[in-house]
């Protein structure tokens, strides 16, 4: 109390207020900034080269200087990798694949998502008998490598007469994303309170009721996380483009080889470049746009999964 | 007497494990029963079970004279209330009280008055518009119990559900939920692990354990003879106190230690003579004075004394180190140290057998 009385009217103004100052130029904040700088840079640099060398035209790139900025911005590669640039026979450039690769994911990811999420949640909440062994095989599933199905999946593509076509490769992302949204999704679902379900349950909901007026409502994250991962992941495969299909419905990865790949005449250094961008930019902006629900929906599914 | 719930040698198991085992309950219509145990003894399970959201293994469960053993939840006439509250959190209020009548496909004007009555019961009406986020615990909880309400429903189904709640609004809430059942006389049935919900709600307490009833009768009766030493040392706070000794005298006396205990005027069985014998006392039935009085007396030594505003609570402490309590009703501050005696109020004390547990 004396302390109090000693320090006057208002005892609280000469106590400190808010967090602890920090002194800015400690040694490990030089350390931390100089690290982190030094490891962006690394990562950027490549980056810039890319989109250096895809502004320049053919005779500035020859010269050397592949970190200097161009003398002369020319848009002109960039047009060529996306409407001329030749594969085998076709030169309609890069967008042939871009559209092939459209129509390739947007199905795929739908149709994907829509039965995992089925999937998780019947898992979760309508435990059927052997549900725990279904589980595990599914799982199981994902930790063959892929090479090993490759031919056996040839086979039944052709034995179901849709081998070489989008219907094909769609039906191949499908089922390999299955055990790992489906692992995604029945966690996301067991971390729902379980009385919810009873709740609706009691109230006289169904199978399909439930899962579209209660489950889906409440996992708008979990689904945003299984796009993008389903989204990237089909947009960047080659592997299975290349095995399943034929020239004229190559994904745009595929196509991107091809151009970036062909032996013909000159290197267009510029071209490959600005055909790699518009290749990538696919998932880049699903990324940035995305970026914070996708983490939201991680957290959400590992704190009680 | 009608019976609203038949409970017939219901048993449920996973795998081998038995959860609960051989049951039989009877509710009569409109009675409050309260489902009382620690936890993992099977209370919530049975709760369960009767909603029809766990498949039993064996038995039947009648409702209303319909055997339901095998029937959804939503046709066995019953309403839910789940501890979490479970409301549905993209929906308003409205949206989760007609949540149940649009699946049974009920006209809208229907459920408008449904909804109607029960905001006006539940006082929940300004509400209605709000999303359970924007909620306090008692609202909703109050919400949720209204989703039982606008069912219509013969039984309530409660599961535990004022454990979530402050001490102050869960004594609010109680007794609002004890208004609740006189004015809809419904047929409830309540899970805790609190007993002074137990003792203050039920017209009857099952006490469980273990997946096992140990005892189903009203709460006086729970409290005064309970059936055996694990009811009489679960209900009660402080807990029981338990003498370990022997009857003597063709059940005439209990020895404890050099102690002395007459038994005329027990309420209950025959004592007979017992070598091992445990005689239960409740810390309000004893009282503390100053002189002892053969065959009715306890000597003890105070050893803390509690205040607890309304009384106080004297932990004592008896022949051979054994604690006792005894609740004080009068103020009446006692120093540690003071040797005391306790009278025995013999027709409120329970006798167990030592080996069967069981009340004599």
């Amino acid at each position: 109390m004396a302390d109090v009385s000693m320090a006057g009217v208002q005892p609280h103004s000469v106590q400190p207020r808010g967090a602890k100052p920090r002194r800015r130029f400690s040694g490990s904040n030089i350390m931390l900034y100089g690290v982190l700088f030094v490891v962006s840079v690394y990562y950027l640099l490549p980056l810039w080269v890319m989109v250096m060398t895809s502004l320049k035209g053919m005779p500035e790139i020859r010269m050397g200087n592949i970190f200097a900025p161009p003398v002369e911005i020319t848009f002109q590669p960039w047009v060529k990798a996306w409407s001329q640039a030749c594969t085998g026979l076709n030169c309609d450039g890069l967008s042939r694949g871009f559209w092939n690769s459209v129509m390739i994911t947007v199905p795929s990811v739908i149709i994907s998502i829509i039965v995992a999420s089925v999937n998780g949640y019947a898992l979760v909440n309508w435990r059927f008998k052997g549900s725990e062994v279904f589980f595990t095989i599914l799982i199981f599933g994902s930790f063959i490598p892929y090479q090993i199905m490759l031919y056996p999946i040839v086979i039944l593509l052709r034995e179901m007469h849709i081998y070489g076509t989008l219907y094909g490769l769609i039906l191949v992302h499908t089922i390999f994303g299955m055990p790992i949204l489906t692992l995604l999704f029945r966690n996301y679902f067991s971390s729902l309170p379980e009385e919810l379900f009873k709740a609706a349950r009691v109230d006289g909901a169904g199978f399909w009721r439930i899962y579209f007026q209660i489950m889906v409502p409440m996992s708008l994250p979990i689904f945003v996380v299984a796009l993008i991962l389903q989204i990237t992941g089909i947009w960047n495969d080659f592997l299975f483009g290349v095995v399943f299909t034929k020239p004229e419905i190559y994904p745009m990865t595929v196509q991107l080889n091809n151009i970036v790949n062909s032996v013909q005449g000159v290197k267009e250094y510029n071209v490959n470049m600005a055909a790699t961008l518009l290749t990538g930019l696919v998932p880049l902006v699903i990324y940035f746009v995305s970026g914070k629900l996708f983490v939201r929906g991680i957290a959400a599914g590992a704190v009680k999964g | 007497m009608t019976h609203s719930i038949q409970v017939k040698d219901l048993t449920l198991s996973f795998g081998s494990v038995s959860v609960l085992k051989n049951m039989n309950i009877d509710v009569a219509e409109g009675e409050f029963i309260v489902l009382l145990g620690p936890s993992g003894c099977g209370k919530s399970t049975l709760l369960n079970c009767l909603a029809g959201l766990l498949d039993i293994t064996d038995g039947e469960i009648w409702i209303k004279g319909k055997n339901v053993t095998w029937a959804e939840p939503s046709e066995r006439g019953i309403g839910m209330v789940f501890q979490s509250y479970a409301l549905y959190p993209q929906m308003t209020v409205r949206g989760n009280l007609s949540f149940g009548l649009k699946n049974a496909r009920m006209p809208k004007e229907e459920i408008d008055k449904r909804i109607a009555r029960a905001a006006e019961i539940l006082q929940i009406g300004p509400l209605l518009d709000r999303k359970p986020a924007a909620l306090s615990g008692g609202q909703r909880q109050r919400v949720a119990i209204g989703r039982a309400l606008v069912r219509d429903v013969d039984v309530f189904l409660f599961d535990e559900p004022l454990s979530n709640l402050d001490a102050k609004l869960r004594s609010e809430l109680r007794v609002e939920i004890k208004r609740l059942h006189s004015r809809l006389n419904n047929t409830m049935v309540y899970v805790t692990h609190d007993q002074i919900e137990a003792l203050t709600l039920a017209d009857r307490i099952a006490v469980m354990r273990g997946g096992i009833i140990q005892q189903l009768a009203a709460p006086q009766e729970i409290y005064n003879r309970p059936s055996n030493l694990f009811v009489a040392g679960f209900i009660g706070s402080p807990s029981m106190n338990f003498l370990h000794g022997a009857t003597l005298d063709a059940g005439r006396a209990f020895q404890f230690g050099a102690t002395r205990i007459d038994l005329a005027g027990y309420e209950g069985g025959a004592i007979l003579e017992r070598p091992k014998a445990i005689l239960g006392l409740r810390p309000e039935h004893l009282v503390i004075q100053d002189h002892a009085e053969p065959g009715l007396t306890i000597p003890a030594v105070v050893e803390i004394d509690e205040p607890m505003g309304a009384d106080s609570l004297v932990w004592l402490e008896a022949e051979g180190g054994l604690k006792m309590s005894v609740r004080v009703l009068v103020e009446r501050r006692m120093a540690p140290g003071t040797p005391v005696h306790l009278k025995v109020d013999i027709a409120k004390a329970s006798i167990f057998d030592t080996a069967s547990e069981q009340r004599v």
